[in-house]
């Protein structure tokens, strides 16, 4: 076993632990808070594809994420207030069946990044960067002032969506289920990376030349890479608003690019779990340092310049070693 | 006991633990969700401020308050309120600023049984169908002051206003509130941008639409830019506004621009009770500075909360929740008394924007609307 | 609509994109000659606004706040270069990203440790405060009038900058080839600090200069660091003339639309729903603009691949 392998395996672990313990405890919010980070690692999963794996810096990924969200949202909604959603040939109802939920996200969240990939892909570099921030910004403008769906207030859905078998409600119960959608997104995204299409991707980011020059082309894998990528970013973002009960444009907003990005780095690039690493960390942090001080966002931003700066490859390349595991 | 049925064991255990712990003989705990953080600190502080002060006045020793910070991120409110819930088991829930906020973690509390006392936000759907016999607002109903808005341009002899806001939920209902109750016709209605900072375009439409006044709701920087614009501008219009871009937190920052403007609010520091005399004094020697409408609002909110203590013990809900109802408590606006929706009944006034020696301020000028109810109440069934 | 009111929205654009403009130069120079994306470019922004508001406070001079505002960005910026910045220019722009998002949270709470969290008061001149006739009958703030001034002032003179002066000729050689000026004996570290200073002075002019109409508060840096973004790409980034450009594109799209699109909808929809078309469509106008134009030029209107 490698020394990356053995902090995955405590990374891995980590989760059901604080949780399980939370819950002998009986301190409901921990399991909440334990949740939280594996819906936001998931979301940091999604975009590590994109970003690690394809080297395909998007600071727009809100984007999928809200996406995800609004599809827990407006099914709920239209569930809720037994209003159907459509009726253009036949009827599409509302739902608060939590699979259903996930597919239409997931489905939402694939076209979006298809659409935006498809564009974006023409750009490289800082272009790209800036054309994925524009997508994302404009989607949040779009969500703020179309009144239909709550504009700025977003929507409340009183009470969570129902998975076959289980009380969602219960704290213990919904982590299960979100800490097992990322288990097995992680098994996926790990068999990705070991794969002929992850192998020629993190080629196409090394040397775009040499993939040509045998006969693929990098547009279209990287445009695969990101359509995953969305998907899945699509799919935490079901999850984090079902967690809140509670969708609204903030979700959309750049700032929550810039934290799932920030999930990613404090955990490393590349490492198929550093997004579980940085986004408890981050998790932490926010706890910590928010009882400390009003002003704790200085102490974040001191932290995450040192991260940048000092400490490249984040915590996973600080413990583990320089190699990436994905190459 | 295969996994499932182990996990699912376990949750109801948790589930009934969690429901025993609840009851603390006579003692209240309060969870406030604030903005103290970011854009519109300034608002939380002070009904943060104003509700501890009313705590310290009262120094009961049964009400014990927690403080969170909300960051203005309805996700964050949504997590404190869960922690508040779940972990601090608080009693009677506060504090919200926003309505996007409010409209997150309101209806998640009441359906888990917990008190909310509103001392900022009212958003109609709350005042409507989705009213909750534990949801109380002890400030306004989102379209009040902009209402009384529309009654003072009747009064003020206005026939033709061009009005704007911000288009978002609260934005709408703004513009909506106004026109309820005024009477003329409307040179212009204008959306703008949400956190538009520039105003050049909608203050040339102004000039060219032959308005006699302009309406705005624009809180917070969006208010600043604009009245600042508008003065140098060269139309000179009369404007009126809701109280929010004349409070007492920003107008400094306005400065003269905002000199003889009208606005209108349920309460201002020279509103003659001997409550608010109370409040003026002990609120400037605690902090040294101006109490703001929203430290009004915090105030009475704990009033609210003392008066229902004196009255009942939170344990039995029916019972605290018909002393809340009651509001035997002396509000800084004088006459307060809760409609069928639990909403204030109460008087608005017209103030005007004055300088006293350095600082800018409010006086009251003139009565809007006496026990004015909101539009929603009939809506509102439990 | 009448043509007096369109000259007037016109003159409007221009303003803002003009503001604009003061903002992308630095971005664009500091990109074009270190390869350096910029995040905190807002902050500084802001820095120059609360110089200024302190400096006019205690001063009463608004001449004197705006040279505050200039020195203060200025030293911020020349600070946060030595100290950082300099650490990022071989990293990738990821890295970049990354550093100076973390640089906007600590200048962003640092400022409110320091000022509070209530906006500062910031007023125009009494003398430019009032309204001048223009010919044709239109009435236009003076203020206004001398922020399009000195923008298009500024404008021309970086143009000269870069055009005749020594610094000039080494900034242009940076952006063309790095290791060549280097090893043609120019201090690469000391024309990276004064181009880092030189674009932070102006963001912080800027900041000045708008602060005295709008608010001056924390967090007013990152809407309009987004659009000097979006001006800097739809330009091509490295590209002066092309921030110019960009700017005045952009300025004129986001004031012209706001105004213009409500009116087109209400052509054919009932006048309620086409506000809320119009409206929303108008706040996405110019990022529909830049997703348009880089579909066409990848590297922008004036970048060079």
């Amino acid at each position: 076993m490698t020394r990356e392998a053995l902090i995955n395996l405590f990374l891995f672990l980590l989760l059901p632990v604080t949780a399980g313990a939370a819950w002998l405890l009986e301190e409901p919010f921990i399991i909440t808070l334990t949740t939280k980070v594996a819906i936001l690692a998931l979301a940091g999963v999604g975009l590590n594809i994109a970003l690690g794996l394809g080297g395909l810096v998007s600071l727009g990924h809100a984007a999928f994420f809200g996406i995800g969200g609004y599809a827990m949202g407006i099914l709920a909604a239209h569930a809720q207030s037994f209003d159907p959603l459509m009726e253009v040939t036949f009827l599409i109802e509302g739902t608060k069946s939590m699979p259903v939920i996930w597919l239409v996200a997931v489905i939402a969240g694939a076209l979006a990044a298809l659409a935006i990939g498809a564009l974006s892909l023409r750009t490289s570099g800082v272009y790209f960067i800036m054309i994925t921030l524009a997508f994302g910004q404009m989607l949040y403008y779009f969500a703020i002032s179309w009144p239909a769906y709550g504009g700025e207030d977003g929507l409340s859905i009183y009470v969570r969506n129902g998975f076959p078998g289980l009380n969602t409600l219960d704290p213990i119960q919904f982590f299960s289920l979100a800490f097992g959608v990322l288990a097995l997104v992680l098994w996926f995204a790990g068999r990705l990376a070991a794969a002929p299409f992850g192998l020629a991707l993190s080629a196409a980011r090394q040397n775009a030349e040499r993939v040509e020059t045998v006969g693929m082309s990098p547009y279209r894998l990287r445009l695969l890479a990101f359509v995953i990528s969305g998907a899945i970013t699509a799919l935490a973002g079901a999850l984090f608003a079902d967690l809140n009960r509670f969708v609204s444009p903030t979700m959309l907003s750049w700032q929550m690019s810039g934290e799932i990005m920030i999930f990613v780095i404090l955990g490393g690039v590349g490492r198929l779990y550093g997004p579980v690493a940085g986004a408890a960390l981050f998790i932490l942090l926010e706890h910590i340092l928010g009882g400390l001080s009003d002003f704790w966002h200085v102490y974040l931003g001191i932290l995450l310049l040192l991260v940048v700066l000092f400490a490249r490859g984040g915590m996973i390349g600080s413990l583990a070693g320089r190699a990436v595991a994905h190459d | 006991m295969n996994l499932r049925s182990w996990v699912l064991a376990a949750g109801l255990t948790a589930l009934a633990t969690a429901g025993l712990a609840d009851g603390h003989g006579g003692k209240v705990k309060v969870g406030m969700i604030t903005t103290l953080s970011g854009g519109g600190a300034g608002l939380g502080i002070d009904v943060r401020d104003g509700f501890m002060l009313a705590a310290k006045m009262a120094g009961n020793e049964n009400l014990e308050v927690v403080i969170e910070d909300d960051q203005r991120k309805p996700e964050i409110a949504v997590q404190l309120a869960d922690k508040m819930i779940q972990s601090e088991k608080v009693d009677i829930m506060t504090g919200i600023i926003w309505s996007n906020l409010a409209m997150a973690v309101v209806p998640a509390a009441t359906a888990q049984g917990k008190f909310y006392i509103s001392p900022n936000a009212g958003p109609s759907a709350l005042a409507g169908k989705g009213c909750h016999p534990l949801y109380f607002n002890v400030a306004w109903q989102n379209d009040n002051l902009h209402e009384a808005a529309g009654a003072y341009a009747n009064d003020a002899g206005y026939k033709n206003s061009f009005i704007l806001a911000p288009n978002y939920p609260a934005g709408q209902d703004a513009l909506t509130g106004y026109k309820r109750m005024y009477g003329g016709a409307l040179a212009g209605e204008v959306y703008t941008k949400l956190g538009q900072t520039d105003y050049a375009a909608e203050i040339a439409q102004i000039r060219a639409s032959g308005a006699d006044s302009v309406f705005f709701f624009l809180p917070g920087g969006m208010g600043i830019s604009f009245l600042k614009q508008y003065a140098g501008s060269g139309v000179d219009l009369p404007v009126v506004g809701p109280a929010f871009s004349f409070d007492q937190g920003i107008l400094q920052a306005v400065g003269d621009a905002a000199l003889g403007v009208k606005n209108t609010s349920q309460w201002n520091k020279d509103l003659d009770t001997p409550a608010n005399a109370a409040f003026v004094q002990a609120f400037q020697a605690e902090y040294g500075r101006l109490p703001s409408l929203y430290a009004s609002q915090g105030y009475d909110a704990a009033n609210l909360i003392l008066s229902a203590m004196a009255e009942a013990d939170v344990s039995d809900a029916d019972a605290f929740r018909a002393a809340l109802a009651a509001a035997k408590f002396d509000s800084v606006r004088g006459d307060f008394r809760f409609g069928p929706n639990q909403h204030p009944i109460q008087d608005y006034y017209v103030r005007e924007v004055i300088k006293e020696g350095d600082v800018f301020t409010n006086k009251i000028i003139s009565a809007s609307l006496t026990d004015h109810a909101d539009a929603y109440a009939a809506e509102c069934s439990y | 609509m009448s043509m007096l009111l369109l000259i007037e929205q016109v003159l409007n654009g221009l303003q803002f994109g003009v503001m604009l403009f003061l903002m992308a130069a630095g971005l664009t120079l500091i990109f074009g000659v270190m390869g350096l994306i910029n995040l905190a470019h807002g902050s500084l922004y802001m820095v120059g606004a609360f110089a200024a508001a302190a400096v006019a406070g205690a001063t009463g001079s608004f001449v004197l706040a705006l040279i505050a505002s200039l020195i203060a960005a200025a030293a911020a910026g020349a600070l946060v270069e030595l100290v950082v910045i300099r650490r990022l220019y071989d990293r990738d722009h990821l890295d970049q990203v990354l550093a100076t998002f973390a640089l906007i949270l600590i200048f962003s709470e640092g400022t409110r440790w320091l000022f509070g969290s209530f906006p500062l008061f910031l007023d125009i001149p009494a003398a430019l405060s009032g309204p001048v006739t223009l010919p044709g009958g239109i009435q236009y703030p003076a203020y206004r009038l001398l922020i399009i001034a000195v923008g298009l002032l500024i404008a021309f003179g970086l143009f000269q900058l870069i055009a005749r002066t020594r610094i000039g000729i080494q900034i242009r050689a940076g952006e063309s080839d790095r290791e060549m000026i280097a090893a043609l004996g120019v201090d690469i570290s000391r024309l990276y600090t004064i181009v880092f200073a030189l674009g932070a002075a102006l963001a912080g002019l800027a900041g000045a200069l708008v602060g005295a109409i709008q608010s001056v508060q924390v967090g007013m840096g990152e809407p309009v660091l987004i659009l000097a973004f979006v001006v800097i790409v739809i330009g091509g980034i490295g590209s002066i003339r092309g921030a110019l450009v960009g700017a005045l594109l952009v300025g004129l799209t986001d004031t012209l639309g706001g105004v213009l699109l409500p009116g087109l909808f209400a052509t054919f929809m009932e006048p309620s729903a086409a506000t809320a078309v119009g409206s929303s469509l108008a706040s996405m106008s110019i990022y529909i603009l830049m997703a348009g134009v880089l579909l066409f030029r990848p590297t922008g209107l004036y970048g060079t691949t």
